[in-house]
């Protein structure tokens, strides 16, 4: 009786632990969406900072991280996607690939502050760019390149051998083969692990408070020329994200409404993630439908 | 228990001069590391027949023919020589994708692409150069009249292949294959995974091919060898140990180890 | 081997010609070099990104002691950190990323194990429904956004409990905990689906109850899986910076007891870093606590190899 009667303790104490993990996310996304959402309005959304408490709308900082986002996908995945190719198709098996391997591993095992005091390092004290967009990308795309190179990798070698062997067997040559047959069938699986690595991008900031800095100058929206000063698309600029403007805002802010002010800021980025989260999933499970089965 | 057989006493024809040969080996081996998964095959092929490779499971008749086309480069070493229209393609500096373009290969479960039954056709054909659309129709149609495919998918040309059942998927790698107009097709057990009807097709369709192209087909099935093939070669353990006309090698097998094979004592 | 027909016909015209076809360069041999040539760039690249920040960091953090002399020991030991007063004592700081590292992930194990057992072996069915979503997105949840709920919930319910500020190595342990549960029960998970199931069959079959198969047959095997898993969650704890530095208080002093403000590696490099000028012992010493970050990293690395490795060997593979 005695091994029972400890059977169901656990099994109780378990089933507490698990309804605690449960309960821990309810509370979370409810606390953030209940004391954040009736403060997003469409004039938060949309408005500017003041520059000095930090109050006001965050429209310049969600273009900031939007922006920020598109630039260091631009930058990464063509760079994951050869290195993935090279690790996935010509990476022979001995030493120097399992040093490539380690090093991809520790890169991505790197704490996000240590990579953007590097990119602080780099960009700002050696090369003297400053703080800007440009700074930010760079050190997001040192932060993203390593689980996108394993995601890439994964997915291509999931693919069938045979699928490989079919176009090398017509003649075709391997980055024609791996280009045009072997990516298009891993597709489903890449895409999701991009827009995945978006939200995880999109909600960083220990990487960019020292690159792309904590402040949002105005800019002027009507101004899409990317060479000019006051243009939002000027890479040279600095751009706080959304992420830092709530570490900004909760650390050194002096707004009287700060906690207000973070939650919806919260919130909004919550939203975001949680739109990427599920964005992955079916975009995911559209493609994978597409290439598998018939149209 | 399996019996032991002298790889001494082996019976391996050879062609006169006027036998015209599509391809020849000469003391090919291949390695996998340290295991010597084939020993010294002396095979030719002649011109527009077929030569069937039979053997029992590991014998080294899938790994001599992947050898052929130089599909064993990066997996296992090949050594000795491989004669292709007077040159040696077992060099390291020949053209492998060239050599791929003529000497083509089936494999052992069709592996279509991931994409419509015309660009599963097209798209080798297309990177290869050839741009004109009414050629590559033209070449879609007669690849796949080739491969008696055309008839159950005139229609449905853009249909995805893997919607095809399992049969008409291999007879669609064949299509593929042709439509690069090779000179040599290489077949690795293509039925093995296909069902008695589909067999009958694909068997079909390779003595209808003959007549175009040089055929050479690994297969597991003794049965298959007969209908199809006009040489057959007994490989044994990584080493050929009979190669004969099929008619020889199934009324009249010339040493032991093949007489035990083909009364089905082993394997 | 006698001469061959074909041998002989290598002399002849025809022969010549394939000869040349079967040599020369195609649209597929360039096509291969340049994508050959390609991947092995982007490859280059991220190796290059790899050593150069090794390089960097590390010749900066060294620089504190090759340049301004400060003794690697009284680097380690000191308890005072003024770098303006040439008073620069790490210990505060490594001691408070040590004490929050270990108290996350002594809170989280139970947690993580628990939900882990649960997913694989009481109710995969809910696991796979409600668990793994949940999972995911307590992954999700940006780091400031933890942060901001342990400043705004946290920290007050610590004041009104134990008084004080409220800032703390307690707070930074609970926001740790949540932010390395995730984590940890992901990759416990996979080690307990990894334990062959007729592990498990032999011994419900020789009558355990579900919790002694749990407790004897799976952790147990499991073992090194789940220590890997650990040791993932530690290393996230001890390189997260923002939200740490949100709740800890920051003050680079001996923590006395867990309530009073302390900080870490990452919050005094967070902090401090802005306000340093290039190449000035401050600066240079918070480049020392980068590279001991870094160096952690490096150790975690090595130590979850090790275990891979020993667990490969125990099972003779």
């Amino acid at each position: 009786m005695d091994a029972k009667r400890k059977d169901f303790i656990a099994t109780v104490v378990i089933d507490l632990i698990v309804a605690a993990v449960v309960g821990i996310l309810v509370f979370l996304l409810a606390y953030i969406l209940i004391s954040g959402l009736p403060h997003v309005s469409w004039s938060f959304l949309t408005g500017t900072t003041d520059a000095f408490s930090g109050a006001g709308g965050i429209g310049v900082q969600l273009f900031n991280s939007f922006y920020l986002l598109v630039l260091t996908m631009l930058i990464s995945i063509p760079i994951s996607l050869g290195a993935g190719i090279y690790l996935a198709e010509y990476a022979k098996d001995n030493w120097r690939t399992s040093l490539i391997r380690s090093a991809i591993e520790v890169l991505s095992s790197l704490p996000s502050v240590v990579v953007g005091l590097f990119g602080f390092l780099l960009f700002v004290v050696k090369f003297k760019i400053g703080f800007s967009v440009i700074s930010g990308a760079i050190a997001l795309t040192f932060f993203n390149l390593p689980l996108l190179t394993r995601n890439i990798e994964e997915s291509l070698s999931a693919v069938p051998r045979n699928q490989r062997e079919a176009g090398l067997s017509l003649g075709l040559s391997k980055w024609k083969t791996e280009i045009g047959i072997i990516l298009p069938v891993a597709l489903p699986g890449i895409v999701t692990g991009i827009v995945l690595s978006a939200g995880r991008v999109f909600g960083e900031a220990a990487a960019l408070i020292y690159t792309a800095g904590q402040s949002a100058p105005v800019t002027n929206f009507s101004d899409w020329n990317p060479m000019d000063p006051a243009s939002p698309l000027n890479p040279f600029r600095p751009a706080e994200t959304l992420a830092v403007h709530i570490w900004k805002v909760n650390t050194e802010g002096l707004a009287s409404n700060a906690a207000q002010l973070s939650a919806a800021a919260s919130a909004v980025l919550i939203i975001a993630v949680l739109l990427f989260n599920l964005g992955a999933r079916v975009l995911g499970n559209f493609l994978y439908r597409r290439v598998t089965a018939s149209k | 228990m399996l019996k032991q057989y002298s790889f001494e006493k082996t019976a391996v024809q050879t062609f006169p001069d006027n036998v015209s040969l599509a391809m020849r080996t000469e003391n090919l081996q291949v390695f996998y590391g340290a295991n010597h998964a084939m020993h010294d095959a002396d095979l030719g092929f002649p011109k527009n027949q077929i030569t069937a490779l039979i053997g029992a499971s590991g014998s080294g008749k899938s790994t001599y023919l992947r050898s052929l086309n130089r599909m064993n480069d990066n997996i296992a070493t090949v050594t000795g020589k491989i004669w292709y229209h007077g040159v040696d393609i077992n060099e390291p500096n020949v053209n492998i994708y060239e050599i791929r373009r003529h000497i083509g290969m089936v494999f052992q479960r069709p592996n279509p692409f991931a994409k419509s039954i015309r660009e599963n056709i097209v798209y080798a054909l297309k990177a290869n150069g050839i741009k004109g659309k009414a050629e590559l129709e033209e070449r879609v149609e007669t690849s796949l009249k080739g491969a008696a495919l055309w008839d159950e998918v005139k229609d449905s040309l853009d249909k995805s292949a893997l919607a095809l059942s399992g049969g008409q998927q291999q007879r669609l790698c064949i299509a593929r294959s042709i439509a690069m107009e090779p000179d040599v097709l290489l077949l690795d057990e293509p039925c093995s995974a296909l069902d008695p009807i589909s067999t009958v097709k694909v068997e079909e369709t390779l003595l209808e091919l003959q007549k175009k192209y040089s055929i050479i087909i690994v297969t597991h099935n003794m049965q298959q060898a007969a209908r199809v093939s006009s040489q057959c070669a007994f490989f044994h353990l990584g080493h050929v140990m009979e190669y004969t006309p099929t008619a020889t090698m199934f009324s009249n097998p010339q040493i032991p180890v093949t007489q035990d094979y083909i009364s089905g004592s082993f394997g | 081997m006698e001469q061959t027909n074909f041998q002989l016909k290598k002399q002849d015209a025809q022969s010549h010609e394939w000869d040349a076809r079967l040599h020369r360069a195609t649209r597929a041999t360039r096509k291969d070099w340049i994508g050959r040539g390609i991947s092995y760039l982007c490859i280059g690249v991220i190796i290059l990104v790899v050593a150069s920040m090794l390089w960097f960091i590390t010749s900066k953090g060294i620089a504190t002691f090759t340049q301004n002399h400060v003794s690697l020991w009284k680097f380690l030991s000191g308890t005072n950190w003024a770098p303006d007063q040439g008073n620069i004592g790490a210990l505060p700081m490594i001691v408070g990323s040590f004490a929050v590292t270990f108290a996350a992930a002594i809170v989280a194990t139970p947690f993580a194990v628990g939900t882990a057992i649960f997913m694989t072996e009481i109710s995969p069915n809910k696991g796979r429904k409600v668990l793994q979503p949940v999972i995911e997105l307590l992954v999700g949840i940006p780091s400031v956004v933890y942060g901001f709920i342990g400043l705004a919930v946290v920290v007050p319910f610590m004041r009104h409990l134990v008084g004080g500020s409220g800032f703390g190595i307690i707070s930074a342990t609970f926001v740790l905990f949540v932010m390395v549960l995730p984590t940890i029960t992901t990759m416990t998970v996979d080690s307990l689906r990894a334990v062959p199931r007729h592990y498990k069959e032999a011994s419900l079959a020789l009558g355990a109850t579900r919790w002694q198969t749990v407790s004897r047959v799976i952790l147990r095997s499991a073992t090194p899986g789940i220590l890997t898993a650990v040791i993932f969650g530690m290393a996230r704890a001890f390189g997260e910076a923002l939200a740490v530095q949100m709740v800890i208080g920051n003050a680079a002093i001996m923590p006395k007891n867990l309530i009073s403000p302390a900080s870490t590696l990452t919050s005094q490099l967070t902090t401090g870093i802005g306000d340093t000028i290039d190449g000035t012992l401050p600066n240079n010493a918070l480049w020392s606590l980068a590279l001991i970050l870094l160096l952690m990293s490096l150790f975690f690395n090595a130590l979850v190899r090790f275990i891979a490795k020993r667990g490969q060997l125990k099972n003779g593979r």
